[in-house]
């Protein structure tokens, strides 16, 4: 099944796990990304997360969101490696695809990620970052995103929790409820 | 207005300073116990993933905070770098009262007699200054039992025949096997080993007025819901306090020893809640600290008669750290072997902790507790997708269909693994941060190969379809099971203090944390810190004549 029709065919199949594909994703206001970047790291994490046969991935779970806060909170001393990363993966493409990440196709998105992730990008556009290292980092804080607490901003409704079965809160114990704090 | 003058002062409300505070108090000694951190509560990490004492990624629940108490990692090449607590090379335990004790695994293991004789049973060891310590097992094995009742284990190690020998059984029955645990105790008899339950800090029934643990998922990295988790915070630091001759002191963080013209110690100068100098007189005073700290308070209590830090006559403060070096093998089944009940470790095996051929030492294997999901995210075979459609199936689909079994090696102790203090970089007070260097010997690995092996092995005979090994033993040593920088020894030119933790050179200054290792044992190390606590707490009693200290 191609990923088009798979898309369709989860939205009108998943039922309660209602999912939103990419294209349909509504903008929240950033706190540290403009729009645009904002639009290349959704991009970057539905390849790493993607939406499949078992459900929503990451754009969904609103992982950007998560992403954005932390750069303003906890990563702030990544900030400067997140713009320049964003403008050489963005540069990069525009020479190599004559088109930004986020408007390439799926397919070929995937294929210019396994390059990044050789350091088999133009080079004149990464001086001073680490192709590869810039997209382990952008992997990891997804990761965290989707899989992490949603109490800070991604995994939305729980739902890479509802993925693997795990019951939230879990049914032992105190089951309190922490809220979002600072928001 | 000056602080009231007390009979001691302990510096670390963690694992070996709640249990000496207690000791003391209940033998009508007053003290004031400082502790950095304050006291843990629930409410501020329930079951956080992102954020707990396992995965710090967005902080440390338990402390410290990452703006305040900074640390530096000096490399090979001289190259110098400032942390804070959001990785692993940091090596921080906690900074709460109970420190590493509420948010730990619980596990709590005896030594075995050879740990506290290593160089007797193995002999000199190049490049190692590995020795045997100046207690042996049969004198610590009163206080064992002493932690063991007072503070709390289940367990029941009459499986394992290389357990060492108990006068009294553990106060709990054990922990029933997961059914990884299960299948991996099945195995392991099919290859002629001893597996036997873990003994834990964690109450399989009621026990001293708290209740039994509910097997939660999130429990290691974190406080436990129902209290059924058995830390300092939660038994000897009550106790101490019920005494009325125990204060503890919260959000204090304590900057030197203070040592009068003969060079006693005279009390200490610390920095209370609301960042004020103060000054606390004592008859005496313990370091607690854990073993970065405490080499760190002790080489910046400097003055005249003690111009490289006080006790530190031998030059021995801040070296040797060691900790354990995890290492081990993981396996992927084809049907589900993990129930995801928490918090998942139950299988034990001591097989390999000492005679093992061509080893020195060696360390126990247990299987792993469970991971949460970001961590699982993170656990994938060699070679597997670090991301997108196949990262993701394989999280969905192998979540319960994997095993792992690790254990702690037993390191090589390494002079040149050491703490120093560096002058330039400051904490929030001013104080100077410890700094730290070097890395583990080059056999620590070679013992992790052998043991990954062993491990590797169980899994495979438990029926995973797939299987690799996680070697570890590279780098610098420290972290949670961190050890070994103010060193017990009968010899005050290669130690620190005596066999009862008292400083070969200032009688009223003693260690009682994990800073006194020799070696550090193939196990985890707690329930050794605990004993130690009461060993040296009970010392102090008994040398003490009500108002002064002989
Ligand atoms: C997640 C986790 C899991 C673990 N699991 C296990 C396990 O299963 N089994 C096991 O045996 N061990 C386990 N450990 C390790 C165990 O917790 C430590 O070995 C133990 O707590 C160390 O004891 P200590 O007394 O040496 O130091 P600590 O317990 O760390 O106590 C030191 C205390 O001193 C305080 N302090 C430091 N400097 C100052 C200062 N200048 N002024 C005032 N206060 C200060 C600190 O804040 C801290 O509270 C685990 C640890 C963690 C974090």
């Amino acid at each position: 099944m191609d990923r088009r029709k798979f898309l369709k065919s989860t939205v009108t199949g998943l039922g309660t796990m209602a999912m939103l594909p990419a294209c349909a994703y509504d903008p929240a206001p950033f706190r540290f990304f403009t729009q645009k970047e904002a639009e290349c790291v959704i991009a970057l994490t539905d390849q790493i997360i993607p939406a499949d046969e078992s459900g929503p991935g990451a754009v969904y779970a609103n992982v950007v969101n998560y992403i954005d806060q932390q750069l303003v909170r906890v990563f702030r001393n990544e900030q400067s490696v997140y713009k320049k990363g964003i403008t050489a993966l963005q540069n990069s493409c525009k020479k190599i695809y004559g088109q930004l990440f986020h408007e390439l196709e799926f397919d070929t998105q995937t294929d210019f990620l396994i390059k990044v992730e050789s350091n088999n990008v133009p080079k004149e556009f990464w001086d001073g970052i680490d192709p590869a290292q810039f997209f382990s980092m952008v992997i990891r804080h997804t990761m965290q995103g989707f899989y992490g607490s949603p109490v800070h901003g991604g995994n939305k409704n729980y739902i890479s929790y509802r993925l693997m079965k795990l019951e939230y809160p879990q049914v032992v114990g105190q089951n309190r409820y922490r809220r979002n704090h600072g928001e | 207005m000056a602080n009231k003058h007390v009979n001691a002062i302990v510096v670390g409300a963690g694992a070996g300073g709640g249990v000496v505070a207690k000791e003391l108090a209940a033998n009508g000694i007053s003290v004031i116990l400082f502790e950095r951190g304050g006291w843990p509560v629930y409410d501020e990490c329930i079951n956080d993933e992102l954020r707990n004492q396992r995965t710090f990624v967005l902080g440390s629940a338990f402390g410290p905070d990452w703006d305040r108490h900074p640390r530096v990692l000096l490399g090979k090449d001289g190259t110098k770098r400032i942390v804070v607590a959001n990785g692993w090379d940091y090596s921080h335990i906690a900074a709460c009262v109970g420190s590493g004790t509420v948010s730990y695994g619980a596990m709590a293991w005896r030594y075995m007699p050879e740990d506290f004789k290593m160089k007797t049973t193995y002999g000199s060891v190049a490049g190692s200054t590995l020795e045997d310590w100046p207690i042996c097992y049969d004198e610590l094995e009163s206080c064992y039992e002493k932690a063991e009742w007072e503070i709390g284990v289940s367990g029941d190690d009459r499986n394992n025949p290389f357990a060492a020998p108990r006068q009294k059984p553990y106060p709990m029955p054990p922990f029933e096997n997961t059914k990884e645990g299960t299948l991996l105790s099945a195995a392991a008899r099919r290859l002629g080993l001893h597996p036997f339950p873990i003994p834990m800090l964690r109450n399989s029934v009621p026990y001293d007025g708290r209740p039994g643990c509910i097997r939660n998922r999130t429990c290691i990295g974190f406080q436990c819901p129902v209290d059924a988790k058995n830390g300092t915070h939660n038994t000897v630091i009550p106790a101490a306090m019920a005494t009325g001759h125990c204060t503890v002191k919260t959000h204090c963080q304590v900057a030197e020893v203070t040592t009068g013209t003969k060079g006693r110690a005279t009390g200490v100068r610390y920095f209370d809640n609301k960042d004020r100098e103060q000054y606390q007189t004592a008859d005496i005073v313990i370091i607690a600290a854990s073993a970065i700290e405490t080499a760190r308070l002790l080489l910046n209590s400097r003055s005249k008669l003690f111009p490289n830090g006080i006790s530190n006559e031998s030059g021995w403060v801040g070296r040797n750290l060691q900790g354990h070096a995890y290492t081990g093998a993981d396996g992927l089944f084809d049907h589900d072997v993990r129930d995801r009940i928490g918090p998942g470790a139950t299988f034990g095996l001591c097989d390999f902790n000492h005679h093992n051929k061509g080893i020195i030492g060696g360390g126990l294997l247990c299987n792993e507790f469970h991971d949460l999901p970001y961590g699982f995210s993170q656990f994938r075979p060699p070679g597997a997708a670090r991301w997108g459609k196949a990262h993701k199936e394989f999280q969905v689909k192998m979540y319960r269909r994997i095993s792992a079994i690790r254990g702690p090696i037993q390191e090589m102790p390494n002079f040149e693994a050491r703490i120093t203090v560096d002058e330039t970089v400051k904490d929030h007070w001013g104080i100077p941060v410890a700094a730290l260097s070097g890395e583990r010997h080059v056999l620590d690995h070679e013992h992790c190969k052998f043991l990954s092996a062993r491990a590797e092995e169980i899994i495979r005979e438990a029926g995973a379809y797939q299987t690799w090994k996680t070697i570890g033993g590279k780098g610098l040593s420290g972290s949670q099971h961190q050890c070994g920088t103010a060193r017990m020894g009968n010899d005050p030119k290669t130690s620190v203090v005596n066999k009862y933790g008292q400083s070969h050179q200032v009688d009223n200054l003693f260690v009682a944390d994990a800073s006194l290792f020799v070696t550090g044992g193939g196990f985890n190390p707690v329930l050794t810190i605990m004993a130690l606590g009461y060993h040296v707490g009970n010392y102090i009693v008994k040398n003490w004549n009500g108002s002064k200290f002989k």
